[in-house]
C-alpha cells in the first residue's frame, strides 16, 4: 500500500473514506463465500451422524424409505427414483419444444413477434412454482385422468409435464443467448456459399452454439431436480420405488419439505433428511459445475 | 420445417395463456372487498376456507420488505466489490463460480439450512426473521449476478477518464459507475424481490403457520400468500377452498408479474438510453 506513489502522503479524510468503503464492500462480498461454507458445513455436519450410524451404502442402495417405522429404514432410492423419473420425463418433453421455440425465436421470428414472445417467456419463468402446482393439482391432473386413466390421479407424469412447462423458459432464454452470440459472419458466409436458411441453421448456427445449448439443457434439468412446490402438489407423494409414470411418487425435494416439519432436531430422522439434502445439493452442484464449464469454454471460443 | 418451430413457440405461448387464463377465470369471481380486507376464517370443520386473504398478503409483503433490507445492500455492495476492486483476477473468477453455484442451490436446501442454522442453532425458532433470512440467502446470489452484469456493462473508458482526472476509486464508482448501472441493478433487485415473494418451500419449513395472523414482532410466525394457496389445495372442503386458491393465486400472479414487467420495461428503456 505504502509503496504506491502519493497514497502515503494523502492519509487524510479521503484515504479514510476509501479504506472504509473497501472494507465494507469486501465484507459484503465475503458473505457469499461464508454462506457457501455454511451450506457445506451444515449439510455435511448434520449428515455425518446419520452416515456413521446407518452407513452410506445402505442409504444409497436402500429400496425402502420409512423413517417412522420400527425399526426405521432410510433407503433413499424411492426418493431418488421419484426425482429422476419426473425430471427425466419432464426433460424429454421440454427439450424438443424448448429447442424448437429457441430456433423460432432467434432465427425465424420477425422483430415484432420477438418483441412480444420474449417477455411472454420471461413471464412464464416468473410465475411462482406454487401457481404451477395449483394448476397441476386441480386442472392438469383431471385432463390426464381423462386421457390416460392412470393408477393414481396425482402421478409422476402430471409432475413431469408441469416441470416441463417450468423448464422451457430457462432452456429457451439461455439457448437463445447462445444462438445469438454466434458471430454474424458465420451465418453470412454460409448464406453466401448458397445454403438456404434451414441449412444455415442446421449446419452452421446450431453446431456453433452447441455448447451453449447443452448448458441450457443441463441448467433446466437442474431446475427440475431442485423444484419442490410444484412436484409436492402434482405427484401425490406416495413413497414407493417405481418406474411407472402413472403411479404416485415422492421426490427428494418433496420428501424433505414434508418430513422436516414432522421431525425434531437431533433425531435419526432429522439427520437422515440432511443426508438427503446433501445428496440433492451434490447433484445440483454437479449439474451447475458442468454447465459453468461448458459455458466458459463456449465463451472463450467466441470472444 | 419452420412450421414445426412455430408450433413449438405456439405451444409455449399456449401454456402461458391457459395457465393464466384458468387462474384468472376461476379467481376473479372471488375478488371482493372482503376478500382483501378479512383474515382467513375457519368453516364448520375448522378448515380456513372462509373470509379473505388479508393476513397472508400482509405476511408476504413483510417478507419481501425484510428481504429488501437484508439481502439487497449485501448483494449489491458485494458484487460491486468483486467487479470494481478485483476485476478479472483469478480470485474474483473463482468467487463468481461460487456465487453462480449458490444461485443453483434448490430452494428446499436453503430451507434445510434455515432450519438447522436459524431455527435450531441460533434459536430463532419458527419465525418471520428465520424465514426472511432464509429467503435472503436464496436471493443473494441472484442479486449479485444481476449487479455484476449491470456494472460490467459500463465501459471501462469511463472509469479510466474519471481516475485520470484525479478521482478516487470510490468517487469514480459513486459518480460514474453507479448512475449508469443503476437501472440494471434495480431490475435485478425487482426480479429478486419477485422471486422471494413467490417462494414457498423455504418458508414452509422455517416459520409459516396456518393461522398465525399478522406478526407483531420478528420472532412471531406468519402467513404468506404462496403457503395459503398450497394449503387450499390440501383441505377437505374442496368446493370452497379451490375458489379461494384461484383467487389468491391471481393476486400472487399479478403481484409477481407486475414486478417482473416493471423490471422488463425498465431494462428495455435502459438499453435504449445507453448504447455504448
Amino acid at each position: 500500500m505504502a509503496t504506491k506513489i502519493g497514497i502515503k502522503k494523502k492519509k487524510g479524510l479521503k484515504y479514510l473514506i476509501e479504506s472504509t468503503v473497501w472494507g465494507t464492500l469486501f465484507f459484503c462480498s465475503l458473505i457469499s463465500v461464508i454462506i457457501l461454507l455454511l451450506v457445506f458445513t451444515y449439510l455435511i455436519g448434520n449428515a455425518l451422524p446419520f452416515f456413521s450410524k446407518f452407513g452410506i451404502w445402505g442409504f444409497l442402495s436402500g429400496l425402502d424409505w420409512n423413517p417412522t417405522a420400527t425399526p426405521p429404514s432410510f433407503g433413499v432410492l424411492p426418493l431418488l427414483m421419484g426425482t429422476v423419473l419426473v425430471s427425466f420425463v419432464g426433460a424429454l418433453v421440454a427439450i424438443p419444444i424448448g429447442l424448437g421455440c429457441t430456433i423460432y425465436l432467434s432465427e425465424i421470428a420477425s422483430p415484432r413477434v420477438k418483441k412480444y414472445l420474449k417477455p411472454a417467456i420471461e413471464v412464464l419463468a416468473g410465475i411462482p412454482s406454487v401457481v404451477y402446482g395449483l394448476f397441476a393439482a386441480l386442472v392438469l391432473s383431471d385432463w390426464l385422468s381423462i386421457v390416460f386413466n392412470p393408477t393414481s390421479r396425482l402421478n409422476a407424469l402430471n409432475g413431469a409435464l408441469i416441470l416441463a412447462i417450468m423448464m422451457i423458459p430457462i432452456l429457451v432464454s439461455i439457448a437463445e443467448e447462445a444462438m445469438n452470440s454466434v458471430p454474424k459472419s458465420l451465418k453470412e458466409a454460409s448464406m453466401a456459399l448458397g445454403a438456404n436458411r434451414w441449412e444455415t441453421i442446421r449446419r452452421t448456427i446450431i453446431p456453433a452454439a452447441l455448447p451453449g445449448i447443452v448448458a441450457a439443457i443441463v441448467l433446466s434439468i437442474g431446475r427440475a431436480v431442485g423444484e419442490t412446490m410444484a412436484v409436492i402438489m402434482a405427484t401425490g407423494n406416495a413413497t414407493q420405488f417405481t418406474t411407472n409414470i402413472f403411479a404416485s411418487v415422492r421426490t427428494m425435494t418433496a420428501g424433505l419439505a414434508i418430513d422436516i416439519q414432522e421431525t425434531g432436531a437431533g433425531s435419526d430422522h432429522y439427520y437422515a433428511l440432511f443426508a438427503v439434502g446433501l445428496l440433492l445439493f451434490a447433484i445440483t452442484f454437479g449439474i451447475n459445475l458442468i454447465a459453468d464449464y461448458v459455458l466458459a469454454r463456449f465463451k472463450e471460443a467466441y470472444k | 420445417m419452420f412450421g414445426l418451430f412455430r408450433t413449438c413457440a405456439l405451444i409455449v405461448v399456449l401454456a402461458l395463456v391457459v395457465i393464466i387464463g384458468y387462474v384468472f377465470i376461476n379467481g376473479i369471481g372471488k375478488w371482493s372487498v372482503n376478500f382483501f380486507t378479512q383474515d382467513p376464517r375457519p368453516d364448520l370443520h375448522g378448515a380456513l376456507v372462509l373470509g379473505g386473504i388479508f393476513s397472508p398478503l400482509i405476511g408476504t409483503l413483510m417478507l419481501m420488505l425484510l428481504v429488501l433490507v437484508i439481502a439487497i445492500p449485501v448483494g449489491v455492495l458485494g458484487a460491486l466489490f468483486l467487479v470494481e476492486y478485483w476485476g478479472s483476477s483469478r480470485t474474483s473468477r473463482a468467487w463468481w463460480i461460487v456465487v453462480n453455484n449458490l444461485a443453483g442451490v434448490p430452494s428446499i436446501v436453503w430451507g434445510l439450512l434455515g432450519v438447522a442454522l436459524l431455527v435450531y442453532y441460533l434459536q430463532f425458532g419458527l419465525s418471520l426473521i428465520a424465514a426472511a433470512i432464509t429467503l435472503s440467502l436464496l436471493v443473494l446470489p441472484l442479486i449479485m449476478v444481476a449487479t455484476k452484469e449491470a456494472v460490467e456493462a459500463v465501459p471501462s473508458s469511463l472509469r479510466e477518464a474519471s481516475i485520470s482526472l484525479g478521482a478516487t476509486k470510490w468517487q469514480t464508482i459513486r459518480h460514474h459507475v453507479l448512475p449508469y448501472s443503476a437501472s440494471g441493478i434495480l431490475t435485478g433487485i425487482i426480479l429478486s424481490l419477485a422471486r422471494a415473494g413467490g417462494e414457498t418451500a423455504p418458508i414452509l419449513v422455517t416459520g409459516v403457520a396456518v393461522n398465525a395472523g399478522i406478526p407483531g414482532s420478528l420472532s412471531d410466525q406468519f402467513q404468506a400468500l404462496p403457503y395459503y394457496i398450497y394449503l387450499m389445495t390440501q383441505t377437505t372442503n374442496r368446493t370452497q377452498a379451490y375458489g379461494m386458491a384461484y383467487g389468491a393465486a391471481l393476486v400472487l400472479i399479478l403481484l409477481i408479474i407486475g414486478l417482473s414487467l416493471t423490471a422488463i420495461i425498465l431494462r428495455a428503456r435502459y438499453r435504449e438510453k445507453y448504447r455504448w
